[in-house]
């Protein structure tokens, strides 16, 4: 490089807002994934910050309850040197009556940059490119998708495993209301992957197949040969009583213990969190050093950096 | 070179570039203190990481001294992110030394505005607080908008706007020397 100017080496993200994965490219998320990488290694120095985005103002709306999410956000936002507005349902205009599009042009109308977006309906993400000019992520709207999520699962992967490509991926549990699982298949296969989805059949949704990837309902053929199992969480507070028996008898059929740990060395494990213990992953899977979900936490602050930082506006604009 | 690069003039050519190396790798070893271990080598992203490790080598070869080098990226510290929408990829920025107290030397190809080492400097003052910081540059091709200059300069290679000058090393390009071009249409 011999200035500042803009150069030739430029990688570009075709889209303008993060919705979901299902529509990104192999390039786009592989640049999304090296990209994060250069600012996971911004979280291990002495001052974390860089002043990449001085003068951005991101919104954070929550609308569902969320902790890590937000805070992963807000931390990703501040390491960059954006400004953040942090903005919650209960408590805020909603409660008062206000629709959502009223919520976000208000918001939109103080020079807002970026929206994040956590709600419970599907599409809300969508709704929003459509009423705002603001550049939109979607942190998770209902059953739908959770790129930012499966993104920070791949960035995970990709620190174990050379590449996608065949690799073997088994995404375990409550399939029908994960989105994480809808973003991680949609990523996963995109850019090679196998994945197989298991679950009773109770928490599989019909044609699951065509999505490309194994549905299997027994754990121990889930597991079988595979490189990286992601365990989901079982949404105690979407799952109505009747879906699954008990959490015992989940745990003793899809749960992952000790057992299955030593059974297949070489297999790594993922949780989006948080863990029930006992249910999805037994204590000594929860605490295993093949466990990486303290990895999946500090590397979601980097990749949600570097969509903040590839989707954030110019000033042409 | 780019595809759309045209050629005005070659400046330098491998020989050339050696004999340049030769004697910038001295002028390093004539700055470093005597018994003084604290110096280190920052090459900037791209060519400036291939220039210092030349150094490195030149270094080690002519005085048997062992200076560590790192990498740095300045794309999170540039000051024009605001205005373009379109990003430049990002490099890795891998620095294993603490700079704090270090004798740095930044290394890069060319220096025209002084931005990129102005980019260079509050990345590396992120890392810590370094005794001294000198900037090395192979050409130096005079454009400044800010009050930065050279410490050490290969050559001095005056610019009219428009032309570009590239330096290519055969680590990562096909031939080795320096180049002065203008660029094309694109």
């Amino acid at each position: 490089m011999e200035d500042v100017a803009p150069k030739a080496e430029t990688r570009i993200l075709q889209h303008r807002h993060l919705l979901g994965l299902s529509t990104y490219s192999a390039d786009e998320i592989q640049l999304i994934l090296s990209t994060a990488r250069e600012f996971r290694e911004v979280l291990e120095r002495p001052i974390k910050r860089v002043p990449t985005l001085l003068g951005t103002t991101i919104a954070n709306l929550f609308f569902e309850p969320s902790t890590r999410t937000r805070i992963s956000f807000e931390l990703a936002a501040k390491r960059l040197s954006a400004d953040l507005i942090n903005f919650g349902g209960s408590g805020s205009s909603l409660s008062k009556g206000e629709s959502l599009r009223d919520t976000v042009q208000n918001i939109e109308a103080m020079k807002v940059d970026m929206v994040v977006i956590r709600h419970s309906s599907p599409g809300a993400a969508h709704f929003l490119t459509r009423c705002i000019k603001a550049r939109v992520i979607n942190a998770g709207d209902g059953a739908h998708e959770h790129p930012t999520q499966a993104l920070l699962d791949l960035l995970t992967i990709s620190e174990r495993y050379e590449s996608f490509s065949g690799l073997r991926v088994s995404i375990i549990g409550d399939i029908a209301h994960s989105r994480v699982a809808r973003s991680n298949i949609f990523a996963l296969t995109t850019l090679g992957a196998e994945v197989t989805v298991c679950g009773p059949s109770t928490l599989m949704p019909l044609h699951t197949e065509s999505l490309g990837v194994r549905v299997v309902h027994n754990l121990d053929e889930a597991l079988h040969g595979c490189d990286v199992a992601i365990a989901l969480r079982i949404q105690r507070e979407r799952l109505g009583a009747s879906l699954v028996p008990s959490m015992r008898e989940y745990h003793a059929t899809y749960g992952l213990n000790g057992r299955h740990m030593t059974m297949h060395p070489d297999m790594i494990v993922l949780h989006p969190g948080p863990v029930n213990r006992g249910v999805e992953l037994d204590d000594e899977v929860a605490d295993h050093e093949r466990t990486a979900i303290l990895d999946q936490v500090i590397n979601g602050v980097a990749v949600r950096m570097a969509v903040i930082y590839l989707l954030a506006p110019g000033a042409a604009e | 070179m780019k595809p759309s690069d045209i050629v005005k003039a070659q400046l330098m050519d491998a020989q050339d570039m050696e004999r340049t190396l030769a004697r910038l790798a001295r002028q390093v070893i004539e700055e470093l203190h005597p018994n003084d271990k604290s110096a280190a080598i920052i090459g900037m992203h791209r060519r400036g990481v291939y220039l210092a490790r030349r150094l490195q080598t030149l270094i080690s070869d002519f005085e048997n001294i062992e200076i560590p080098v790192g990498t740095l990226d300045v794309t999170m510290y540039r000051d024009d992110l605001h205005r373009i929408s379109r990003k430049v990829q990002m490099r890795s920025t891998n620095i294993p030394f603490d700079v704090t107290n270090r004798h740095l030397i930044l290394v890069d190809d060319v220096l025209c505005t002084g931005r990129t080492v102005r980019a260079a400097m509050d990345a590396v003052t992120d890392f810590g607080r370094p005794a001294r910081i000198q900037f090395l540059t192979l050409v130096d091709r005079g454009h400044y908008e800010l009050p930065i200059r050279a410490d050490m300069v290969g050559r001095v290679v005056p610019t009219i706007p428009g032309e570009e000058v590239r330096v290519q090393f055969n680590e990562i390009d096909d031939r080795e020397g320096v180049w002065l071009v203008t660029r094309g249409s694109r």
